[in-house]
């Protein structure tokens, strides 16, 4: 065990998977010798070379496309697109190509290896183009699978398991918890499970479900919830698709409600998509809507960040709502 | 930093514009239409065997094409896409390469699919979208695949396959293979930003790869001139700082040749090379639209004389490699064959229903497994209305 904070979880994580594969190449803006933007690949070109990590040109859709090729000829590229904001040029390569190679070639050929790093996330000034959470554009594609981290911890051991599954993965790592989540990291090889949510906390009233960064959010509005008498149970969806609904209806099931929260805009985004299934699986068992507490639906701010975002605030009165019902 | 530029620049003190004309680019033309060869030109590698081998492609893809355009017209299938007068760039492109060499096709390429031995079978159960088809039924005809001889599954949306074969042929490099990727796309497909992406990363990050551009002169209806108004797309490639050359794309033996040296030196050198060769698609794109209605059949008929498969045979009967009677069987046996296949796998079943949810993933998930199920009590509710899947549904 040792102290890591996220970043060195991600970049440890690279480490070993680097070096029991020689086929596994790293790349993307600024990833060679720099180390990334956020220092995610510091120290892995000086350790494995610079044919497998390197500098790209700044090209998101030649990123993802090189990825696409590599990975078809069997080879492990582990893409980064330095903030979630500028993955739309590679829009194309993600949802026509990456998700529909094995589909529509009748798996003659597969892009499994692949595995797509990307920062993703607000509250930390970014603006509007350094802050969004794209996950539901991603989630609406057969043949991805989607991963959010919520510690290093995690991140670590989801990280492995997503370079390691034979199918395309896209990694939403919570830049906000770069370096302010620190927590003990085995410092050798372990995998999460992908496609399995984790009951983080037990309780009895209500269920709180969220991913990545929004986790703590939800933590810290059960603890207020708590002094209220109200007891939460916390589940960490970790995979967007394909979702866990059995840990999910299991919960609802039990404490009768559920609230979602999302850093994305409300609208279509993948809390939507759990309600309509929770509600379809859990209906008899419901004893007040599944509430959603998610960004406003607006382009992500940037002096006004504190008021657009899903806050403890705003969850700790959602639960009340929910209990009150 | 770069500072080549610098050092390499003249300098001037008085403002003067270049343009992409600034730099001439020749045209390789070795095949005469009337079977010779011209003058000095230097010919490809190729034996009595090779050309025997290249030439039956051309005459299967031309009857292929006939046939099933035929076929298409009379409901059997329901599109088609020919490459009537550009067979050359495909057959004589795979000619040159060697079996271990990927190819990533945009979609006109089926003859060097048929000169890599793709049989007429595995064409047929593609185009009927029946159970024995590689591709479970799944894409449009034409769009064919084959790991075993490395033929990348073709892909509808234009040009994603120009950065993926940058990448392809990295992993190819990395690994040490004795392999180059040869990627082909149209003039049309070269306005793609993938274009631009995947030049620019081939050329950065030292890709073995033969980018081949069929400059056919239309996109659906749009002509080139409408596409664009530099000096073709080979002067694009100097821009990349790639090594690139224009060849006559209707001369097989030109193909041949700039494929066999892209080969060599991207092999060599570890970077890529553009091919752009210039030719005419005569036939319409697809067979959903008609060229009567953007271009004019004087047009036509001057590219008619052009024809890429005659020019080959009158130098194969020039040098003594082919027949008539060779000519006449051949064509015969093509026809009758090809017409038997259809008849074969128009009426092979429909792929099962479990391909439906088969491939979305390396394994079917949960969800998806309770959607198929779900469908089936459906389908066996109301056999008649999917009479493809009805009858075998466990």
């Amino acid at each position: 065990m040792a102290q890591m904070n996220l970043l060195q979880a991600i970049n440890n994580a690279l480490d070993i998977a680097m070096a029991e594969n020689d086929s596994a190449v790293c790349f993307g803006e600024d990833v060679g010798h720099f180390g990334g933007v956020f220092r995610a690949t510091s120290g892995l070109q000086e350790k494995y070379g610079k044919t497998r990590c390197f500098n790209t040109p700044l090209v998101e859709q030649g990123i993802i496309g090189f990825a696409n090729g590599l990975a078809a000829q069997g080879s492990t590229p582990i893409a980064e697109i330095q903030f979630a904001d500028y993955i739309f040029p590679a829009f194309d390569q993600i949802v026509n190509e990456s998700a529909k190679f094995r589909y529509r070639s009748g798996n003659e050929f597969n892009v499994g290896k692949l595995t797509i790093r990307t920062p993703y996330g607000g509250g930390i000034a970014g603006g509007l183009y350094h802050s969004q959470s794209p996950e539901a554009y991603f989630a609406h594609t057969p043949g991805l699978k989607i991963v959010v981290p919520r510690n290093p911890y995690q991140a670590k051991g989801l990280l492995l398991a997503s370079i390691r599954d034979d199918n395309p993965v896209v990694f939403f790592e919570p830049k906000r918890l770069y370096r302010a989540s620190v927590g003990e990291v085995p410092t050798e090889d372990y995998q999460l499970p992908i496609g399995k949510a984790e009951v983080v906390q037990q309780g009895s009233d209500i269920t709180l479900l969220a991913w990545g960064a929004q986790m703590e959010i939800i933590e810290k509005a059960a603890e207020m919830a708590k002094k209220d008498g109200i007891s939460c149970e916390i589940i960490d969806l970790r995979t967007i698709l394909p979702w866990d609904v059995e840990t999910v209806a299991s919960s609802v099931m039990k404490t009768g409600r559920l609230l979602i929260s999302q850093e994305a805009p409300l609208t279509a985004g993948f809390a939507s998509e759990i309600a309509a299934t929770i509600q379809s699986e859990c209906f008899l068992h419901l004893e007040s809507p599944i509430a959603r507490v998610c960004g406003l639906d607006t382009p992500y701010p940037l002096a006004l960040e504190k008021e657009h975002a899903a806050d403890h605030l705003k969850v700790y009165e959602a639960i009340k709502n929910s209990v009150n019902y | 930093m770069n500072t080549d530029i610098y050092k390499e620049s003249p300098v001037v003190h008085t403002a003067a514009f270049i343009d992409g004309h600034s730099v001439e680019i020749p045209i390789l033309k070795i095949l005469q239409q009337d079977g010779t060869v011209y003058d000095g030109a230097e010919l490809p590698e190729i034996n009595q065997e090779h050309a025997v081998k290249m030439y039956q492609a051309l005459a299967f893809h031309r009857v292929l094409d006939e046939r099933m355009i035929a076929a298409q017209r009379q409901g059997r299938i329901s599109f088609y896409m020919a490459a009537l007068g550009e067979e050359a760039a495909s057959v004589g492109g795979a000619a040159g390469l060697e079996p271990q060499d990927m190819i990533m096709a945009q979609y006109r390429e089926q003859g060097a699919l048929i000169y890599r031995g793709f049989s007429l079978e595995n064409f047929m159960n593609q185009m009927f979208s029946n159970e024995k088809d590689l591709g479970k039924g799944r894409q449009m005809p034409i769009h064919y695949g084959s790991n075993e001889l490395n033929y990348m599954t073709i892909s509808s949306p234009l040009g994603t396959q120009i950065p993926q074969a940058a990448g392809y042929a990295y992993g190819q490099r990395l690994q040490g293979q004795p392999a180059v990727t040869m990627c082909y796309f149209g003039e049309g497909a070269a306005s793609e930003g993938d274009f631009h992406a995947g030049l620019n990363m081939a050329a950065v990050h030292q890709c073995p790869t033969i980018f081949f551009c069929r400059n056919n002169g239309y996109a659906i209806s749009t002509p080139s001139e409408e596409q664009y108004v530099g000096n073709g797309i080979a002067s694009r490639g100097v821009g990349y700082g790639i090594k690139t050359i224009r060849i006559d794309g209707n001369d097989i033996l030109a193909v041949l040749k700039a494929v066999q040296l892209a080969r060599a030196y991207a092999l060599e050198e570890n970077k890529p090379v553009i091919i752009e060769a210039m030719s005419y698609r005569l036939g319409a794109h697809s067979t959903s639209d008609d060229p009567t209605g953007y271009r004019t059949k004087e047009e036509e008929a001057k590219w008619h004389a052009h024809d890429p498969i005659s020019r080959m045979k009158s130098w194969m009967l020039a040098q003594g490699w082919w027949s008539e009677e060779q000519e006449t069987a051949l064509f015969e046996k093509l026809r009758e064959e090809i017409l038997a296949a259809v008849k074969v796998a128009e009426k092979i079943d429909k792929p099962p229903v479990e391909d439906l949810v088969s491939d979305v993933y390396d394994q079917v998930p949960q969800h998806l497994q309770k959607q198929l199920d779900d469908l089936k009590l459906h389908i066996k509710k109301y056999p008649e209305a999917y009479p493809f899947t009805a009858g075998r549904i466990k």
